[in-house]
């Protein structure tokens, strides 16, 4: 299923300032958009996505609004545009965002993310549009995110971001 | 003669010193970074990861960890993560600093022009007053910056936001901060470091500077700067910290390319206030007032808008007035030093014998966590950032962002009101 939301969906919408005073990631999870859309950590299930407009992610730094969604088990956040360190946070974690024209997609649209070949297709309308997954998105997002590479490879590999 | 094509902008150069190469918008870079600051919240959220990847950190003289966010703690929840990272200070030798606002007590102490700092914190534009790049991080940045003292960029393009005009009485810094936002909106600095520029600028003093860097944060800004000038000086040695200006160091280059230039004349500006839910949804306040919108509570603090020049205007329209009855007024001096400074100044005797709540320096109200939590359908004028639903309490409850003289003048109503007629 495809959790459809607006334009500049906020970290305080995600997982509100009061709610979010854990480091548990599973109490994370079962309090994202608690408030904004109740339903939602009651009935997402492993492989939904969270589809959005522009600035999705804008407000706080809190890393939890990231690791919140992550913990729902989600495929992916697809949006227009991301609010920068929401982005940031995302790639650290291995949580997965793709940029795309999201105004076609309904909520029981069967979606497939093909990350090997760059596309989402959209089955139930027949549509397949190509994506741009940038390079550390994908490495990190396999690695698990950058402290699990930087546990395998290293500290001094950090430089090494570049060249992904 | 510098050579067009090599001209850079301040954050430019600031990047470059900081990577020991010659960089522009869009390269990458691993950074040395001159301190990193993690808070009541947020360093509790990086402790699992640095202990992942490192034992001891980078400098410990370099790592700043306020308590902040709800200090003392206010429910079990936050005691647990205070403790935690407590645990983790002792630990490192780093000690916890419980004097105020991050942003502030960092504005006080620490920041430096030119620097390079990352925050994790969204709010960490703030330092850009200064002349310093100050930049938000999540926690793991944050954990992996505390052990490394590096962290990796993307060189952000600039946009110039030249302010011109001598602004009219009762319009303050804060206006001039969400008159900018109604245009550039919530995402229009995303990415990007916000350059504010002109005559305007040139004329306020740093905390002025302050809530416009700060508010920069909710245009979506990487980073906010300001060149420093003879303010900083002053402002840096009023605060016993040596600094001298020197013309040209960290200005932006006269052929600096940027992303774009964007012009304000605020001769004739009105007070403005940003209506819920969203920054840039910005009307006059004295539109607002015809309205006739009951208030719950107004809040004076958070590190946009309660400093010592905050307090003064707040002081001069309340005095030898009441407040509204029945509405909770809070005050929240953004520093020990701001307070100390009120409490030389009378002001918290003026505040608490007229029936404000005056707390300790933190920023409980502003994100909801504590003293000050609104319930369903009330309403509050608050002179914080962010006015997104829920923020400071009840997802029904709506938030007014305005000036500390708005705020003020608001709270002798008890409605949202125009403080130019109070002003003395």
């Amino acid at each position: 299923m495809n959790w459809l939301f607006g334009d500049n969906i906020n970290t305080d919408l995600i997982t509100p300032g009061r709610y979010n005073i854990t480091t548990d990631p599973v109490k994370l999870a079962s309090i994202a958009f608690i408030e904004h859309r109740p339903e939602f950590h009651r009935n997402v299930k492993k492989g939904d996505f969270i589809v959005a407009g522009e600035n999705f992610g804008c407000g706080s730094s809190r890393e939890t609004a990231a690791i919140s969604l992550k913990h729902c088990h989600i495929s992916a956040v697809l949006a227009k545009s991301f609010a920068r360190i929401f982005y940031r946070n995302s790639l650290n974690i291995g949580l997965l965002l793709v940029n795309v024209d999201t105004e076609r997609i309904e909520e029981h649209d069967r979606l497939i993310l093909d990350i090997e070949n760059q596309t989402l297709i959209n089955e139930t309308r027949e549509i397949i549009e190509k994506i741009t997954i940038q390079a550390m998105m994908l490495r990190l997002n396999r690695e698990g995110g950058i402290i699990p590479y930087l546990q395998k490879h290293g500290l001094d590999r950090l430089s090494d971001l570049e060249r992904f | 003669m510098v050579e067009a094509d090599s001209s850079q902008t301040i954050t430019e150069k600031i990047f470059s010193a900081h990577s020991g190469k010659r960089v522009y918008a869009g390269d990458f870079v691993l950074a040395n970074l001159d301190l990193v600051m993690a808070h009541d919240t947020t360093c509790a959220w990086a402790l699992d990861s640095f202990y992942k990847i490192a034992r001891k950190v980078w400098d410990k003289k370099k790592i700043f960890i306020p308590f902040d966010h709800a200090y003392p703690a206010p429910n079990v929840e936050m005691a647990r993560l205070q403790s935690a990272i407590r645990r983790f200070a002792d630990e490192q030798g780093i000690p916890i600093i419980t004097d105020g606002v991050c942003h502030q007590v960092m504005s006080e102490r620490f920041i430096n022009p030119g620097d390079l700092i990352v925050g994790a914190d969204s709010h960490s534009p703030t330092g850009g007053g200064l002349g310093a790049l100050t930049i938000g991080v999540g926690s793991t940045d944050a954990a992996i910056a505390m052990a490394t003292g590096k962290c990796w960029f993307k060189v952000p393009p600039t946009v110039r936001i030249e302010i011109n005009g001598k602004l009219p009485k009762g319009v303050f810094s804060k206006d001039v901060c969400l008159n900018v936002a109604k245009k550039m909106g919530p995402a229009g600095g995303n990415y990007k470091t916000l350059e504010y520029a002109g005559e305007t600028i040139r004329s306020f003093d740093i905390p002025s500077r302050l809530s416009l860097t700060n508010m920069s944060a909710e245009m979506g800004a990487k980073a906010a700067i300001v060149e420093p000038d003879e303010n900083t000086t002053e402002y840096l040695n009023r605060n016993n910290r040596p600094y001298k200006f020197i013309r040209g160091e960290l200005s932006s280059d006269k052929n600096a390319n940027y992303d774009k230039v964007v012009h304000f004349d605020v001769s004739n500006l009105a007070p403005l206030i940003a209506q819920p839910p969203d920054i840039d949804n910005v009307a006059r306040v004295s539109e607002l007032e015809k309205e006739r919108i009951k208030l719950d509570q107004v809040f004076i603090g958070s590190c946009t808008n309660c400093r010592i020049e905050d307090l003064d205007s707040v002081a001069s329209i309340w005095n030898n007035r009441r407040l509204s009855p029945g509405l909770r007024v809070i005050v929240s001096p953004a520093s020990k030093l701001v307070y100390l400074q009120a409490l030389k100044k009378g002001y918290i005797d003026l505040f608490m014998k007229l029936g404000a709540i005056v707390t300790y320096p933190g920023c409980g109200p502003c994100l909801g966590r504590h003293q000050g939590v609104l319930a369903d359908d009330e309403v509050c004028v608050s002179t914080s950032n962010r006015n997104f639903t829920g923020r400071m309490g009840s997802p029904k409850a709506s938030i007014y962002l305005a000036s500390p003289a708005t705020a003020a003048a608001s709270a002798i109503t008890g409605f949202i009101t125009d403080p130019r007629n109070y002003l003395s």
